[in-house]
């Protein structure tokens, strides 16, 4: 049975069809929580969030209090609010930016006064027309209430927000390609080192740079306080997160749960969550985390949802999203789609992902459509390896980001877990599903 | 003399103040500019150089790498349709072979009315209505052939001007004004913030 008596941390307005509106989200607690941080001292205000062990929750995981702390010391400083969100089969920042923009604002300005930043700007992917609009209306009604622009509620701390649209590219979900794309440039991921924007980003300014549910969890944390946070979930994974759940189940969609309390089968299955399998039928393979993670057979339905839980099991939580086949799905098909994905979304600055995506597909393109050879499978995991030597998890990388030590993920999960199928397909001389 | 109307130029110019560095405008005055002409022609990609402080050719190069903008004429309506991993779990692939066949043109086409161009597009970010359907990056979530079909006719009646303007119109909320703090002002409150600090952790 799923634990879901957890609050509601970041999708608390969700039965409220105005719940975009300013007048609701002031009804409901709204810029609270940045009125009581502004009577704290900022690294008060930090030191919460670090309390929180918030990780982050755009797809590395990395906590945000630790990556707070590496922003070097300079008199010019930016924050960047990834809104990207492109990761296949993920869709819950759009959830958070068109249906409770204020709380991203919120969040933005709570962490733009942590961090005494000069500067903050939400880049929010292009294909969000609505969320756009939402968001600019959220940041005029900000500066309106006196909750943005100068002197934020009187205080002493001035901050203006700017909202920047993106122009269709999944690699600018990659922080140093978001941040090429916000100074207006192709989204090349930079070489690093450096590795940090906290060190080297905006304009070579040291930046931070947060994902939008990251920063939608401040309001709640500074009033909640970050202890009260850490007491939710287990581990290092705390409180609760936004999980995309899709495909093959009766009920997709957006789901905040306590992290750790809920496993695989809860989620998939709960009533009141995906409700179950479309025809009832058996689970055949679960994604985790979004495309680029290994995927996992229905012997790993009961692992907790928690990131070192799923990570000790060679995948990871990724991007909070989940995509279930069942045991009608083709899962060369499957990865097929995937890869000709990558192949499409390679910026195409390194080699091996550049060509090697591309080499895959086609291989994976005539196993599924005619004209599969029995030495195929092999051939995908010898230049899948090239891409990411020893196909280890975590990957080891050939490429200057991680898109391309992630192309190889879904070919060798589908090799490793159904190898029968691609045999059946080289056997039937394309897909025996038709 | 200005490609952009008055209006947009005037808008353009709003943009870039809003940036430490003008190229820094340059993803959304490449929006703008479709928002004109529905692509990105070669006059307006002049003028979002002479904007940006760079070059047509670096403009374009810039332009060119994203799916989003085209330098070729598109219809009225770009249907995107997905058949990523979601998508094709949920009949994205025979949806979008549906909509070639009603609109009567190939995927990456145009219809030869000129309204619509179809494209197969990749995640969309909202799996939970899936097969995803965008026109013009607006979400109709028609996900069976019987729903894009009213959905055709509904746009080619004119029945969604509203919910769907004309290709290229991105952001029809205005930012109410430019940056309110100058960054004089916020270098001022930021060092003697820090000044505070150094003295508290005395």
């Amino acid at each position: 049975v799923a634990h879901l008596n957890s609050p509601q941390i970041v999708s608390s307005r969700k039965d409220f069809a105005d719940s975009f509106t300013l007048a609701r989200y002031l009804a409901t607690g709204g810029y609270e929580g940045l009125k009581k941080a502004l009577t704290m001292f900022p690294e008060q205000v930090a030191a919460e969030v670090d309390a929180a062990s918030l990780l982050g929750r755009g797809g590395a995981g990395f906590p945000a209090g630790r990556k707070w702390s590496m922003l070097r010391k300079s008199a010019i400083s930016y924050l960047v609010v990834n809104g990207d969100e492109s990761e296949p089969a993920t869709f819950k920042d759009h959830y958070l930016v068109e249906r409770d923009p204020h709380q991203l604002v919120e969040g933005v300005i709570i962490a733009a006064y942590a961090l005494q930043v000069s500067r903050a700007f939400i880049f929010l992917r292009g294909e969000f027309a609505l969320g756009l609009e939402r968001v600019t209306q959220a940041v005029n009604d900000a500066y309106e209430h006196g909750a943005l622009g100068k002197k934020v509620f009187g205080s002493d701390f001035s901050i203006d927000i700017v909202v920047h649209p993106g122009a269709g590219a999944y690699i600018c979900g990659e922080e140093t390609s978001l941040i090429e794309a916000l100074e207006g440039k192709r989204g090349f991921p930079r070489i690093k080192p450096p590795f940090f924007p906290a060190v080297t980003g905006l304009y070579g300014e040291p930046t931070v740079v947060n994902n939008v549910e990251t920063m939608s969890n401040l309001p709640w944390i500074v009033t909640n306080g970050g202890a009260a946070f850490a007491a939710l979930g287990a581990g290092r994974s705390t409180g609760t997160r936004l999980f995309a759940l899709a495909g093959r189940v009766k009920n997709p969609g957006v789901y905040e749960i306590e992290m750790v309390k809920n496993t695989f089968r809860d989620i998939i299955y709960d009533p009141a969550l995906g409700g179950g399998i479309i025809g009832d039928k058996p689970v055949k393979a679960i994604i985790p985390g979004g495309v680029s993670a290994p995927w996992f057979g229905p012997d790993q339905l009961d692992l907790p949802l928690g990131q070192d839980e799923v990570g000790a099991q060679g995948s990871m939580l990724g991007s909070g999203s989940i995509v279930v086949m069942d045991e009608d799905s083709c899962v060369v098909r499957a990865a097929w789609r995937i890869t000709k994905f990558f192949s499409r979304e390679s910026c195409g600055q390194c080699t091996p992902c550049r060509e090697g995506s591309g080499w895959l597909e086609r291989i994976l393109y005539r196993l599924e459509h005619g004209g599969g050879r029995s030495e195929d499978m092999d051939l995908l995991l010898d230049l899948s390896d090239n891409i990411a030597p020893g196909l280890t998890w975590p990957p080891q990388q050939t490429t200057i980001c991680v898109l391309g030590s992630s192309i190889p993920s879904s070919i060798h999960s589908a090799i490793s877990l159904f190898r029968d199928d691609f045999v059946a397909h080289v056997d039937h001389g394309s897909c025996p599903h038709g | 003399m200005s490609h952009l109307r008055t209006e947009l130029r005037q808008r353009a110019e709003e943009i870039v103040a809003l940036y430490p560095s003008r190229r820094s405008a340059m993803l959304p005055l490449l929006h703008l500019a479709q928002e004109q002409d529905g692509y990105l022609t070669d006059e307006a990609m002049a003028e979002v150089a002479e904007l940006t402080g760079t070059t047509p050719a670096e403009v374009r190069g810039t332009a060119s790498f994203y799916d989003m903008f085209h330098l070729e004429p598109v219809g009225r309506y770009v249907v995107g349709v997905c058949t990523n991993i979601a998508c094709l779990l949920r009949g994205g692939e025979e949806l979008l072979a549906h909509a070639s066949s009603v609109l009567g043109c190939a995927v990456g086409g145009t219809s030869d009315d000129g309204l619509f161009t179809l494209e197969e597009t990749e995640c969309l970010a909202d799996c939970n209505i899936a097969p995803v359907v965008q026109v013009n990056h607006r979400y109709v979530r028609t996900t069976t052939p019987e729903a894009f079909d009213g959905l055709i006719e509904d746009l080619r009646a004119g029945r969604l001007e509203h919910d769907v303007p004309p290709h290229g119109t991105l952001i029809r909320v205005r930012r109410s004004g430019g940056l309110r703090a100058e960054a004089a002002e916020i270098a001022a409150e930021r060092a003697s913030a820090r000044e505070a600090r150094a003295a508290r952790e005395q």
